[in-house]
């Protein structure tokens, strides 16, 4: 799979909500947005709330089609009616909120869901659900209610709904944004396992930003405008740009900041404790014995 | 003493196969004016302690006093009013048609005149940080984070002694989260009054609280100066909790580094403390 091959194209895309209201005006959320995300990438997207990320992520799966412009997802023009199962089956999303997007009464049957829309026949939807199971360690459970799940678990399930219909890119919408601790490095997880073992594209949206410092690329958005992309590295080492976005930096990469203010000269894309350790010991007096 | 809780504990769903004890034996005792912060993992009994803090549930066994009043009496009104709970997604719970008459849902209930409850309104509208002009707004026309504002300006009005927030800033992006602890860190300085904010976020919790009080099973696992508990990471982390990313680096650094304060889990203090040691050599690589 080469990482070459773009899996979304972005281009030119504007995407307006119509005010249904007289008084009040139109809302531009995304303008000129152009992006190619490269098959088989982890892609980070941060944001402030109501920068447009959101319309970003409906308009990968043609559950928004663009004002203007154009979004190629797999090959497939959105905008092309005919082709919306082919479109929706190559890019899953998950949502916030997992409460709201498990329908079945047992897990196996939520997770068969997705597969028997396509018209899978049911042997085939069996051999799907199971290594879908599987491959996010839920298999256990699968007989379960799915009200009986903590939320990593639910958002794990709706992950298996999604690769049952054999995606080629998950976008997940602030899917971590409920979760505990726990559930969190639970999803994260299974998203960069089928990222690497998979090759699945990965756009995950999210306001974590020790999250973000995983991904491959991270991309930030505000008012509806690309302001940034690049690795979380070169990202984050602007610090006074993303703060002032109204974002966060990893507490490590600000206290490198925070030091080169008093006159040190340390590295400004510093992300883990490691490195930061790293770095802070060769600055440290090397005359006394310590 | 705002909370008093003695030997509580609450089993969910009694003498049925779903029988589930949620507290078990939980004392605590919380004063007037602390902030305190709660954390544990989903499933540790958070949620089901501030339940017994306003009387929406009541203890299986054992008691909980808030401000003297015995929260199993008859005195509901009365403690509703002092404590006051902004739930997870608080604005979930707006429902009128305007901004102003959501606000003054709790207000009118109260023996006020109108002219009190339009005060208290304009008043807590610009506490949380919001215009007046906002008022005459549908609550469902605003941003998420305003929306979130206005339900917990419908929770402050009522004047509450005590505050417990659930998650306050899930969802929110971090200026937004900013904003917010912004004017809560000022009500509990200004007014004086009690604040427990439940978080998943242990950066959060560091910055803001005096005291974290640690759930895990049902029980309290640690309760503490922020500092004590944070410094506890292998406690933390082997109850699927961790601390913050400068608490690992500062414990990590004192390898190195014996006399450096490994219980520092701000950037600003870990700043200070680094500067202290980096300057004494005079080793200033710029």
């Amino acid at each position: 799979m080469s990482l070459d091959k773009s899996i979304i194209e972005v281009k030119d895309v504007s995407f307006v909500y119509k005010s249904s209201n007289a008084d009040r005006p139109d809302v531009t959320a995304l303008s000129d947005m152009n992006l190619s995300i490269r098959e088989g990438e982890f892609l980070a997207v941060l944001g402030r709330n109501g920068s447009g990320k959101s319309t970003l992520a409906k308009l990968m799966n043609a559950l928004f089609l663009p004002t203007s412009g154009t979004i190629i997802v797999n090959g497939l023009d959105t905008t092309n009616e005919e082709l919306l199962w082919d479109i929706r089956s190559s890019t899953g999303m998950v949502f916030q909120n997992p409460d709201n997007q498990i329908v079945g009464n047992v897990v196996e049957e939520d997770v068969a869901f997705g597969p028997e829309n396509l018209g899978i026949p049911p042997e085939e939807i069996r051999i799907r659900v199971d290594t879908a199971l599987e491959t996010i360690g839920m298999t256990e459970f699968k007989e379960y209610a799915p009200h009986r799940l903590s939320g990593g678990q639910k958002q794990r399930v709706a992950i298996a709904g999604i690769l049952a219909m054999k995606p080629k890119c998950i976008v997940l919408d602030e899917a971590t944004a409920m979760l505990d601790p726990i559930g969190r490095k639970e999803v994260m997880r299974i998203l960069r396992k089928l990222n690497t073992e998979e090759g699945i594209t990965i756009v995950h949206i999210t306001h974590h930003m020790d999250e973000a410092g995983k991904a491959d690329r991270v991309l930030v958005i505000d008012e509806g405008k690309r302001v940034i992309v690049g690795t979380p590295r070169e990202v984050f080492s602007d610090v006074k740009r993303i703060k002032k976005l109204g974002l966060d930096v990893p507490q490590v990469t600000e206290l490198m900041y925070e030091l080169n203010k008093c006159g040190y000269n340390f590295p400004t894309d510093i992300l883990t404790v490691e490195e930061a350790i790293a770095c802070l010991k060769q600055s440290l007096p090397s005359g006394k014995e310590l | 003493m705002s909370i008093i809780v003695e030997n509580l504990s609450y089993i969910y769903m009694p003498d049925t196969p779903f029988e589930k004890v949620a507290l078990k034996d939980i004392n605590l005792k919380i004063e007037k004016g602390e902030f305190a912060g709660i954390i544990g993992h989903t499933g540790s009994g958070k949620s089901t302690l501030i339940q017994h803090f306003n009387g929406l549930l009541k203890p299986s066994s054992g008691r909980v006093l808030i401000n003297g009043i015995d929260t199993t009496g008859k005195e509901l009104r009365e403690l509703r009013r002092d404590v006051g709970v902004v739930f997870q997604y608080p604005e979930h719970q707006l429902f009128e048609e305007t901004v102003y008459k959501d606000i003054a849902f709790g207000l009118i209930k109260q023996n006020l005149t109108q002219e009190q409850v339009d005060a208290e309104i304009r008043k807590v509208i610009q506490t949380v940080g919001l215009k007046e002009s906002i008022l005459d707004k549908s609550p469902f026309e605003l941003s998420g984070g305003q929306k979130r504002r206005v339900a917990i300006a419908g929770v402050l009005a009522m004047k509450p002694s005590i505050l417990i927030l659930d998650e306050p800033t899930a969802g929110l992006d971090p200026r937004g989260r900013d904003e917010i602890f912004g004017f809560i860190t000022k009500i509990h300085e200004t007014m004086g009054i009690t604040v427990i904010l439940v978080s998943h976020s242990m950066e959060d919790v560091a910055r803001l609280v005096d005291r974290v009080i640690v759930m895990n099973d049902g029980q309290i696992e640690l309760d503490g100066p922020v500092k004590e508990v944070f410094s506890d990471i292998q406690r933390l982390e082997g109850i699927g909790l961790s601390a913050p990313q400068i608490s690992y680096m500062m414990q990590e650094l004192k390898k190195i580094l014996p006399d450096i304060n490994d219980r520092v889990y701000t950037v600003s203090a870990a700043r200070d403390d680094i500067l202290r040691h980096l300057g004494a050599g005079g080793s200033r690589n710029d």
